[in-house]
């Protein structure tokens, strides 16, 4: 299935903590080109405080990113972007009052030669790739707070894939969404696999990611289960790692796992 | 130049062309073909009808060019700062101490060039009133980027931060001079203020009008050119023509009746025998023309609008003010985004001091006293949001004009100064409710 031995991404020991409240509490994920992999958990568990470091929207205690085997500093959002990793907030993250191509281009716009803003080239780009993501989408003028769900889903999506990402972290991609629009973000999904990017898909969600998912890792309190392959485990395996932090014997046990005999 | 910042303005042009324009009326026709900005027309509209008023309740002073002029000439320094208020009202903060930052930037210009420069260069030395501005502003721009720094790396909200300001400048202002007045200001100096020196005559204010309908020409051409370029839809040719049109009777108007405000008699015939001109039968007429201080105040608004709507800086200001978390995300360094807002706002005090002081010629300690308000008024009067994210400059300058008419009208009508307080607070209130109900609806 991978592409290399070299993960893309290799999270190693990463803590958080808040005022005493072990959010994160050494849990090593790592991620392979082409690869999906899914961070499962309840709410509340630590998996969008454990992805949002690696975005850099969170400074991390302590624990090591690797970026291609090299140890990436990560300090800040933009450090993120400098290293491909493209973000897709729960909260999508746009700015309400610009357009999509506005937000599309926020923090890396395009420039005309007198160093100003090219907004008609901007529009141009946007028109281009939201044609191929979302082929019925026309309000290229207005503010995305007047956009639909779906739409603003897709001016996030778009963002985040126009800069050649490498990795791509999607934070419950399809919570606010309706069937087909969330099937349309799962094509996505397998058509970006496809072009050998890595994607970490966060869910408290199982069905939402176990078909699409290559493996999962799951946390529960902070602490890392376990992690499986999914064609080596079943579903209900699954639930019961998120529920109840037990490991099957599939899968690599991590330091939240249930102890044996105390199962 | 529509402005992409402004909500409504996107939204009202959100389908171009296409469409739609069978069933709707010729008037919705109209504002969606020119995608002018109906918030702004609105505030026109509210703009002629006070004027009207005034004139009618004055007996027919209000709308003479001598009082249009002195009102241009009066709504320069607000204007300036307004510019900048938008700025840090639409990053969600506020700067209640642009009128004490005002008067003691005023003070140290006065004492710079009456004081300090002419030991060195003696006095009405040509390079004194571009020293002095030159020091005005730096100290306002270093004024500035040390609220910004308090505010945005040290996390003082903005409102304590510039309160703190506004009771501190003015007591530095006092300090300068032990409160003491400086006076008279530099003769070049003096021409930022107006008056009849400070004007630029009849010629020069034809030529800066019909270079600004060139300017007026070339950008919406360079518009249209520019959305051809990559197959957009564009807007009819008549409402092109409309706009530029439009645009070019609202400058050239404004020459036409800055050019017939005459200086003063006496003052022409000493300037007639100084120069040896025949004083012909009815008295000499020389027009003032557009005043330096009014030109100062568009040039600003035309520099601060470029900033707000072409550059990154802008772009990331009104990023910040509709989302901050979001634009901490995208990788926008907001904190430094929001020092250098304060940091502009600061210059623009300096500029809005120098004009202010120039026509006063003078700096007291206690100038700009409540020009806050005034500024924030002008401000929000001209659709900028407090929520953050929305507003435009020309709406503040527009604005700014607003609460000078209100001012001045009031006094031709001979209304006593606490009333006109309280005329003030009560639109200012009305002014932002009605702009509330507007969003609402859209």
């Amino acid at each position: 299935m991978q592409g290399s031995n070299t993960p893309l991404i290799e999270m190693i020991d990463m803590c958080k903590s808040f005022g005493g409240v072990h959010a994160v509490d050494h849990v090593s994920v790592d991620l392979y080109p082409g690869e999906v992999m899914g961070i499962l958990g309840h709410n509340g568990a630590g998996k969008t405080v454990l992805i949002k470091m690696l975005s850099g929207a969170i400074k991390r205690d302590s624990g090591t990113i690797k970026v291609n085997g090299e140890v990436a500093n990560i300090n800040n959002p933009r450090d993120a972007k400098h290293y491909g990793i493209e973000t897709i907030y729960q909260t999508l993250a746009l700015a309400d009052n610009q357009d999509a191509p506005a937000n599309l281009f926020l923090g890396r716009e395009l420039m005309t030669g007198w160093g100003t803003l090219d907004d008609v080239a901007m529009e141009a780009e946007t028109r281009k790739v939201m044609n191929r993501l979302n082929p019925n989408f026309a309000k290229f003028k207005a503010p995305v707070k007047a956009l639909s769900g779906g739409q603003r889903q897709s001016v996030a999506i778009a963002r985040a894939i126009y800069f050649n990402a490498k990795a791509l972290i999607m934070d419950e991609p399809t919570a606010a969404l309706g069937p087909q629009e969330t099937k349309q973000v799962a094509d996505l999904t397998i058509q970006l696999k496809k072009e050998g990017i890595g994607i970490f898909l966060i869910s408290h969600d199982l069905h939402d990611v176990f078909d699409l998912a290559d493996r999962v890792s799951v946390i529960k309190n902070g602490r890392l289960v376990g992690t499986a392959r999914t064609s080596e485990v079943t579903k209900d395996e699954v639930l019961g790692m998120i529920i109840l932090g037990k490991c099957p014997a599939a899968a690599t046990p991590g330091p939240g796992a249930l102890e044996r005999d105390a199962a | 130049m529509s402005s992409h910042n402004n909500a409504e303005t996107a939204g009202a042009a959100a389908t171009p062309g296409k469409a739609r324009s069978g069933t709707r009326s010729p008037v919705a026709r109209f504002f969606q073909a020119t995608e002018l900005d109906t918030r702004l027309l609105g505030m026109i509209g509210a703009l002629i009808v006070l004027w009207i008023g005034f004139d009618i309740a004055s007996g027919g002073v209000f709308l003479t060019p001598r009082n249009l002029w002195n009102l241009s000439v009066q709504t320069s320094s607000i204007a300036v700062m307004s510019t900048g208020m938008v700025l840090v009202i639409v990053t969600r903060n506020i700067d209640l101490s642009v009128g004490s930052v005002l008067g003691f930037i005023g003070m140290i210009m006065g004492v710079t060039q009456a004081i300090e420069i002419p030991q060195y260069l003696g006095y009405e030395h040509p390079a004194t009133w571009a020293i002095a501005l030159a020091v005005g502003v730096v100290l306002g721009g270093a004024i500035g980027m040390l609220h910004g720094y308090v505010i945005s790396y040290l996390g003082v909200p903005a409102f304590i931060v510039t309160l703190g300001g506004l009771l501190a400048w003015r007591g530095a202002a006092w300090w300068v001079t032990s409160g003491r007045t400086v006076a008279p200001m530099d003769g070049n100096f003096k021409l930022m203020g107006g008056g009849v020196d400070g004007a630029v005559g009849a010629t020069a204010s034809w030529i800066i009008g019909i270079v600004a309908c060139l300017a007026i020409i070339a950008l919406l051409r360079y518009g249209r050119t520019q959305r051809q370029r990559f197959n957009f839809p564009l807007r009819p040719i008549w409402a092109e023509f409309t706009l530029g049109a439009i645009g070019c009777a609202v400058v050239l108007g404004a020459v036409t009746v800055a050019n017939s405000y005459p200086w003063p008699r006496r003052i022409a015939e000493r300037y007639a025998e100084a120069n040896g001109i025949p004083i012909p039968e009815g008295g000499l007429f020389i027009s003032h023309g557009l005043a330096v201080p009014v030109l100062v105040a568009l040039g600003v608004g035309v520099v601060m609008t470029f900033v707000a709507t072409r550059t990154k800086f802008g772009r990331y200001v009104f990023a910040i003010g509709g989302n901050p978390e979001a634009a901490e995300l995208a990788g926008i360094n907001t904190r430094r985004t929001t020092m250098l807002v304060f940091m502009v706002m600061g210059m623009l005090c300096a500029i809005g001091s120098a004009i202010s002081t120039a026509r006063l010629n003078a700096a007291t300690n206690a100038q700009g006293t409540l020009d806050e308000l005034y500024v924030i008024a002008a401000t929000v009067i001209g659709g900028t949001s407090l929520a953050g994210g929305v507003g435009t400059i020309a709406g503040a300058m527009l604005g700014a004009v607003v609460m000078q008419s209100l001012q001045s009208g009031m006094v031709l009508m001979g209304i006593d100064s606490p009333l006109q307080n309280i005329v003030v607070g009560i639109v200012l209130v009305i002014a932002v409710w009605v702009d509330t109900m507007y969003r609402k609806r859209t």
